[in-house]
């Protein structure tokens, strides 16, 4: 080559041409996805419990989302009733699909695992509960008191996680992102609208 | 053809030698005070990038080995929200790709466009001040990780208001300098790393804009974050690096390119095929299934080009390996030359549905990424490192064994670290896949797996340790030997020991 017209202009030309295949065009075509009526907003507490849910990088460890039933084994496995389809996020921004499964899939740890004592306790120490877990734990989320206030919640911790004085206090971030994960569940059915599904049986 | 040093016709064609520009390199003659006065005019920005780099190369080692121990320890440093490992691993990721290689990608762009463009480096400022803005943005964006502000996308962690615009400024500022030597050009043929180094500036400034644009939700979300990290692979970490290895091995080896054609279906395969691959990141997610069909046959199209250079470097280099043991530069080039070839065909066999239902969420991935970013990108901008630091400091490495120590420790800890994660990988997705098997058995496959990685990652750790050090002798040492031979000149093996070697 010797021009530097010819290498400038290919070049913006191939990345151009993907960010029109990749971005632009799915743009238009995913606007007309609506959140299914059974899909909630998030509550301003379940919001902030997402931002602490990003700050704390839960995704490198955590997925949201169930894949294809036709060649993977998440729905056999339990983690919901169905794959996941756009209209299952499009209040989310940003998404938190996540590409590791170094710990289980939350897309519907709300319904897996209602009880919201056991998911702060799990928060402050998972080796609590889970012995063989190797979640890291998250003291940080929570306030250390010789006594709790009125209208605190303790924690009640098996004595081997316990610290020796005081008590373990659950502050407004350990609730909110526990609010969070109390909100994930998806067991309504796929919209019609899906498009990963008109597209597919075309 | 291609010769490995454009020829002496200047682009006005009217050189008093009027060579051709298919002349053989051999027959090419630059007085060495020219090629002096090219290294002279990037010296500054180029030891300045050099040195940030290395400083990120530290920082990027120490939050790599804290991730890694946690896997092992999960109650190691949990007390302190910073220390958490959801944002030591982000840190990390972010250090060596923006801070380690992309800063040393720096360096190694602006003192090989002067030398192939023959002549010197224009906006020498504009190249100092990017680099020193880019170091800035990414200071910032490093201290609001650490302290919980995220954009949450993974690999556009850097906060989008404070840091990024930074980012953009200083690479563009850096991509100018670049630019304006470029069009200065005394040569009328463009070598290939030219195609690659050039290209990538304006490629990374608009892939970067797109993904940090904070428009998109939703899938669309996903699909934004996906274009951009793949592309921040293809069409920046690797053609940089890609550029590189195409100027040492012919320079090194003293021969040119074995074929033109090859360079050509290599580089514009690379930019057609790669810039569509980012969906292939999210096989069997909630995308439409056109979106994720049109990556994997883009990714498997990635053949024709991976082919097409590793043949081309390959045959640049056949017959001359055993040139190795007496450059250190051409040794980590051929590794790394190699190691693209591998992890291409590993990433084009992850991209199948059939693979990739099995491998997506697992340690097989970590294990590809460091093929990739490791084997590949960071050993040959060590290889570059090796070649340019003594012509630029107008001195030799001081110590052969220094450098064996170091070459030893980083790649052998690597490959085990690759091996370890690959296997770790595969159990793990394998028991992920089996709907009789609890979690905990995917967990506990991979436990000892991860704790192998760990100890590579003291090795290597140790190699960069070794490595650093090596720079310094090598920066202050005394004038004393200086410019007796040129580098390298010694007909002394380097990667052997004494005695071995005949
Ligand atoms: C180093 C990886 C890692 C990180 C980071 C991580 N987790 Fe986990 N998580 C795991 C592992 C492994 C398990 C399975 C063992 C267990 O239950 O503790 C798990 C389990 C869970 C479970 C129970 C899921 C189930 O179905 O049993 C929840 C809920 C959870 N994590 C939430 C979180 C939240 C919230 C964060 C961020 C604040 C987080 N995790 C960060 C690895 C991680
Ligand atoms: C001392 C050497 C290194 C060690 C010990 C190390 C360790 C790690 C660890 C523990 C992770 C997290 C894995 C996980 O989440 O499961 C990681 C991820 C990553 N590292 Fe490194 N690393 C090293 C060098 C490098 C270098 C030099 C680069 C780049 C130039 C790099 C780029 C990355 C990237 C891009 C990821 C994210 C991978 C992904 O998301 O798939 N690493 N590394
Ligand atoms: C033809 C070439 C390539 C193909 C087809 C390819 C394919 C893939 C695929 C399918 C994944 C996703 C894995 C998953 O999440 O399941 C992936 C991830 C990755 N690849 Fe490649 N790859 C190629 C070359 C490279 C090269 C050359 C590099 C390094 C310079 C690289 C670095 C990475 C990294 C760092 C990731 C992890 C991204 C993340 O999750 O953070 N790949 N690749």
């Amino acid at each position: 080559m010797t021009r530097l017209l010819v290498l400038i202009m290919g070049a913006l030309a191939t990345v151009m041409f993907a960010l029109i295949v990749l971005v632009i065009m799915p743009r238009t075509m995913l606007a007309d996805i609506k959140a299914p009526e059974q899909l909630k907003p998030l509550s301003a507490l379940e919001a902030r419990g997402r931002q602490i849910y990003i700050s704390n990088g839960c995704i490198y460890c955590h997925t949201q989302q169930v894949r294809d039933s036709n060649f993977t084994a998440d729905v056999s496995k339990g983690l919901g009733n169905r794959p996941s389809v756009p209209a299952d996020y499009v209040n989310d921004a940003p998404h938190l699909l996540g590409t590791m499964r170094t710990g289980p899939d939350l897309f519907n740890v709300g319904s897996r695992l209602p009880d919201q004592n056991w998911q702060l306790v799990h928060l402050y120490q998972p080796r609590a509960l889970v012995p063989w877990s190797i979640m890291p734990a998250f003291p940080f989320l929570f306030e250390h008191k010789a006594k709790a206030g009125p209208n605190e919640k303790t924690l009640n911790l098996p004595p081997a996680y316990a610290p020796r004085e005081g008590v373990v206090v659950v502050s407004k971030d350990a609730e909110a992102i526990v609010a969070y994960l109390l909100s994930l569940k998806h067991a309504y059915p796929a919209p019609g609208n899906d498009l990963t599904k008109e597209i597919a049986n075309d | 053809m291609s010769s490995p040093l454009p020829s002496a016709t200047n682009k006005q064609g009217q050189s008093e030698t009027q060579q051709a520009s298919t002349l053989h390199h051999s027959e090419v003659r630059i007085r060495p005070e020219e090629v002096r006065a090219y290294d002279d005019s990037s010296r500054k920005p180029v030891l300045l990038a050099f040195f940030l780099a290395l400083v990120w190369l530290l920082v990027g080692t120490v939050l790599g080995d804290l991730s890694s121990f946690k896997f092992d320890r999960p109650d190691l440093l949990t007390e302190q929200a910073y220390l958490t490992f959801g944002r030591l691993r982000p840190a990390h990721l972010n250090v060596m790709v923006y801070g380690w290689a992309s800063t040393a990608m720096f360096a190694v762009s602006l003192w090989l466009m002067p030398r192939l463009c023959r002549t010197t480096l224009r906006w020498q400022f504009a190249a100092v001040s990017g680099i020193l803005v880019w170091t800035l943005g990414l200071g910032i964006g490093l201290v609001l990780l650490l302290a919980g502000v995220s954009d949450g996308l993974e690999w556009l962690e850097l906060d989008r208001y404070w840091a990024d615009p930074l980012l953009v400024l200083g690479a563009s500022l850096v991509g100018a300098s670049i630019w304006k030597t470029l069009g200065a050009r005394q040569v009328q043929h463009l070598y290939v790393s030219v195609w690659y180094i050039a290209a990538s500036y304006p490629w990374f400034a608009i892939i970067f804009i797109a993904g940090n644009l904070p428009i998109f939700k939703g899938v669309e979300s996903a699909a934004v974050n996906w274009f951009y990290a793949h592309n921040a692979l293809g069409l920046w970490l690797t053609t940089v690096n890609l550029g590189l290895i195409y100027y040492l091995l012919p320079k090194i080896i003293g021969r040119p390119i074995y074929s033109y054609w090859l360079s050509l279906v290599g580089f514009w395969g690379l930019a057609l095929f790669y810039a569509l691959n980012g969906m292939h990141h999210l096989i069997g997610g909630p995308l439409p299934s056109w979106m994720i069909a049109t990556s994997i046959t883009a990714s498997i199209m990635m053949i024709i080009p991976v082919v097409a250079v590793g043949i081309n470097q390959h045959m640049t280099v056949v017959g001359r390996f055993g040139a190795m043991r007496y450059s250190p530069a051409l040794t980590l080039a051929v590794i790394a030359a190699m190691s693209y070839t591998a992890v291409s065909l590993q990433g084009i066999l992850t991209a199948l549905a059939s693979v990739n239902r099995i491998t997506h969420f697992t340690h097989w991935t970590i294990a590809h990424s460091h093929l990739g970013l490791y084997m590949f990108v960071t050993l040959s901008l060590f290889g570059g490192m090796y070649y340019i630091l003594p012509r630029v400091l107008g001195r030799e490495w001081p110590s052969p064994r220094l450098i064996r120590a170091h070459i030893l420790l980083a790649g052998g800890g690597m490959v085990l670290y690759v091996l370890a994660l690959g296997i770790g990988g595969v159990l793990q997705g394998l028991s992920l896949m089996n709907p009789g098997e609890a979690f905990e058995i995917s967990v506990a496959q991979t436990k000892p797996w991860l704790l192998l990685r760990s100890v590579s990652a003291v090795i290597i750790s140790a190699g960069h340790l070794i490595f650093v050090y090596h720079c310094w002798r090598l920066a202050y040492s005394s004038r004393q030997g200086h410019a007796q031979h040129p580098p390298f000149f010694e007909l002394k093996p380097v990667l052997v020991k004494k005695g071995s070697a005949s």
